[in-house]
């Protein structure tokens, strides 16, 4: 393996990071502040599909992008609707609304363009383009630094920059302002929010909001990348980045380097069948299943322990 | 202190969460641009209006009705399995190993082996999560999910490199041999005068379903240990002070939920395919909680509910065909299902028992 496929197999790890990190980050605000999001792949799947769909029909990416954000938000709405107002059980609802996504976007895509769910391909106009700085072009000739330049720092589209800035962010969020606390409170002990005189309901809205923009980004990403929508085209990234929030413990630079392994993962997978180490070859579905096992191991506590916000996934009942 | 007669809680909630999304689903429909009536009959001529129909709807619902059963099991102990998917999934390759390592002379002997079988390894999948949940608090919902990626990623392993035919190029097991061929609703019928139509794959295990439901029912109801998984599901505390122990219950009721959805391979791998194939669960194990759900855990309701998934499925089937409508369309239904008799229960709980307490107060005054 020279040197040129290891930094190729590291961008493509950045490249399928990008959405996994948006994503476990959404569930990040959203299981700080107690509420429990197995409904990821939902948002993923309705922003993926408006994003792709209003992408070709009004020829903006970025019109796209808000349609998407919405679309996401909705079904973060509709989870907070449940769970938050009706109290109902958040697992459940994530449950729910996984099937509800994964049906409505192929039955009205398939309504909407009669491709058999799929929305019209993107025509690099309607889709992000990627930034091609002049300085990595003028290092590309510059051995061992250069192509690493020219892959792994430019090449991406906007949304991974964000993504990437989204993660100091949200420690500054969480860790430095008021806001953070308070939300990190109210997935820890909601009634003592809630005797200081702040709102547990808003708190928790607040942090479905946030869920539910970061999650239509990384839709919109996935629409992008692809040149439009297919079926089931999230392929259960929602609960890999499930995975990946376990892996990080719920922290925000955390998810960036278990977003990042869970990316380098695939990327290694996708690019070769199999491994060889020594006489043993690694099967191609080993790699696949790696991020779940690691998982499962994490969640076994052999590996540190992995201790979830305390009161999450319990609606908050006021006492009388 | 209830706030409401029992049969209220019973029917009348369930009843009034599934018309509102069958509702919403009319709403989806229109929305599409069809006519929701046309859609409904279409979907009742498909499924019921032959036996051909009928045969599917009931071989759907037998997939269901063991799913159900499944998750409901683990649901009375508090235990959300989303896990009866890989379960049986692995209960697929029990089945599998057991029909192919013996030339079975005749189904009577080849059932019973392949439900030990299919149960056993559906029960092992489990066992792990299970044991994490007991001993190490892992939360079972996030490690059942990952036990169904991890069961889908095994199946090809194992369908590619250890069960392939050689020299073929489909990714599945060699046929089962003639002695392991499970009868079905035609074989079975047809000494009884009844023309069953013969492509329509419900065979025996129906029956076997039906079966399961009662034990279900006495296990849960009436035994020691049926008591003591209720109890717990109720009041981990409460049971703990009782003597009843913790790690004890989750392991067997998730063993029996794991070997429930196992079972269900005696009707998709054995009864219809007659090898394994990839993906041979289809969704069943994620349709056993809607199932679940709707049936509020009991063997009565989740039959009910399975038939009504299994009209769902073969009527989506038909709907695809004449009306063009995609067949996700019961994903949707599914889905919605799922949201109004399970997350959004209190929506519609609320209010009705606002309007029993008025009512009891009128009757006072």
């Amino acid at each position: 393996m020279d040197y040129l496929t290891v930094i190729q197999i590291l961008d493509s790890a950045l490249r399928l990071a990008t959405p996994l990190l948006l994503t476990c980050l959404a569930g990040l605000f959203s299981e700080r502040a107690g509420v429990v999001d197995i409904g990821l792949e939902a948002k993923l799947l309705a922003a993926a599909f408006l994003s792709g769909a209003v992408a070709h029909t009004t020829g903006s990416i970025w019109i796209g992008l808000g349609a998407g954000v919405a679309g996401s938000l909705a079904f973060s709405m509709l989870h907070g609707l449940a769970s938050i107002t009706f109290k109902g059980d958040q697992l459940i609802s994530g449950v729910a609304l996984n099937f509800l996504a994964a049906g409505l976007t192929v039955v009205i895509g398939q309504a909407w363009f009669k491709l058999g769910g799929r929305t019209p391909s993107l025509t690099p106009d309607e889709r992000f383009s990627s930034w091609e700085p002049s300085f990595t072009e003028a290092m590309s000739h510059i051995p061992v630094i250069g192509p690493a330049a020219d892959e792994l720092i430019a090449g991406h589209t906007v949304l991974t920059y964000i993504a990437l800035a989204a993660v100091p962010l949200s420690w500054w969020v969480l860790f430095r302002t008021r806001f953070g606390l308070r939300l990190r409170a109210v997935g820890e002990n909601p009634s003592a929010v809630d005797t200081a005189g702040v709102s547990v309901v808003a708190l928790r809205y607040a942090a479905l909001v946030i869920a539910g923009v970061l999650c239509g980004l990384a839709g919109t990403y996935l629409a992008s990348l692809a040149a439009g929508f297919v079926k089931d085209m999230s392929a259960g990234r929602g609960y890999i980045a499930l995975a990946a929030l376990i892996f990080a413990k719920w922290r925000p630079w955390y998810a960036l380097y278990a977003t990042l392994l869970f990316g380098l993962l695939e990327a290694i997978g996708n690019r070769y069948q199999s491994i060889s180490v020594g006489d043993f070859v690694i099967p191609v579905q080993f790699m696949q299943a790696l991020p779940y096992i690691l998982t499962v191991i994490i969640l076994a506590g052999f590996v540190g322990k992995a201790i979830p916000p305390r009161a999450g996934g319990q609606p908050y009942v006021k006492e009388r | 202190m209830s706030k409401m007669p029992k049969w209220a809680d019973a029917v009348l909630i369930p009843l009034i969460s599934i018309l509102l999304a069958f509702f919403f689903s009319g709403l989806v429909i229109m929305a599409i641009g069809k006519d929701p009536i046309v859609a409904i009959k279409t979907m009742v001529q498909g499924a019921f209006g032959s036996t051909q129909g009928i045969g599917y709807t009931l071989y759907y619902a037998t997939n269901f009705i063991f799913t159900g059963l499944s998750v409901a099991v683990a649901y009375h102990a508090r235990l959300f399995n989303i896990g009866s998917e890989g379960q049986a999934t692995l209960g697929g390759l029990g089945v599998a190993v057991v029909c192919l390592a013996v030339p079975w002379p005749h189904w009577t002997l080849a059932l019973p082996a392949a439900m030990i079988g299919g149960a056993a390894f559906g029960a092992a999948w489990a066992f792990i999560p299970a044991y994490l949940q007991a001993k190490r608090g892992s939360h079972i919902v996030i490690t059942t999910i990952m036990f169904n990626f991890i069961a889908s990623a095994l199946m090809g392993y194992v369908l590619l490199n250890v069960l392939k035919v050689p020299g073929s190029m489909a990714a599945e097991s060699a046929n089962f041999g003639p002695g392991a061929h499970l009868p079905t609703f035609h074989e079975m019928l047809a000494p009884f005068g009844i023309n069953f139509n013969k492509n329509a794959p419900a065979n025996v295990s129906f029956l076997v379903a039906l079966l399961a439901c009662v034990v279900f029912y006495f296990l849960i109801w009436r035994t020691r240990l049926g008591y003591e998984i209720r109890a717990f599901g109720q009041s981990d505390t409460a049971a703990h002070y009782a003597g009843i122990n913790r790690v004890r219950i989750v392991i067997i009721a998730m063993l029996i939920s794991g070997a429930l959805a196992g079972l269900m391979a005696i009707n998709n791998v054995m009864g219809e395919a007659e090898r394994l194939i990839d993906n041979a669960v289809e969704g069943a194990g994620f349709i056993g909680i809607a199932v679940a759900l709707m049936g509020r855990n009991h063997p009565i309701g989740i039959f009910l509910a399975a038939i009504l998934f299994g009209f769902l499925y073969q009527g989506g089937a038909e709907l695809a065909f004449w009306e063009s409508i995609p067949r996700e369309l019961i994903v949707v239904i599914q889905g919605l299902v799922i949201l109004f008799t399970g997350a959004l229960d209190n929506m519609v709980r609320a209010p009705l028992e606002k309007l029993f307490i008025a009512l009891d107060k009128k009757k006072e005054a």
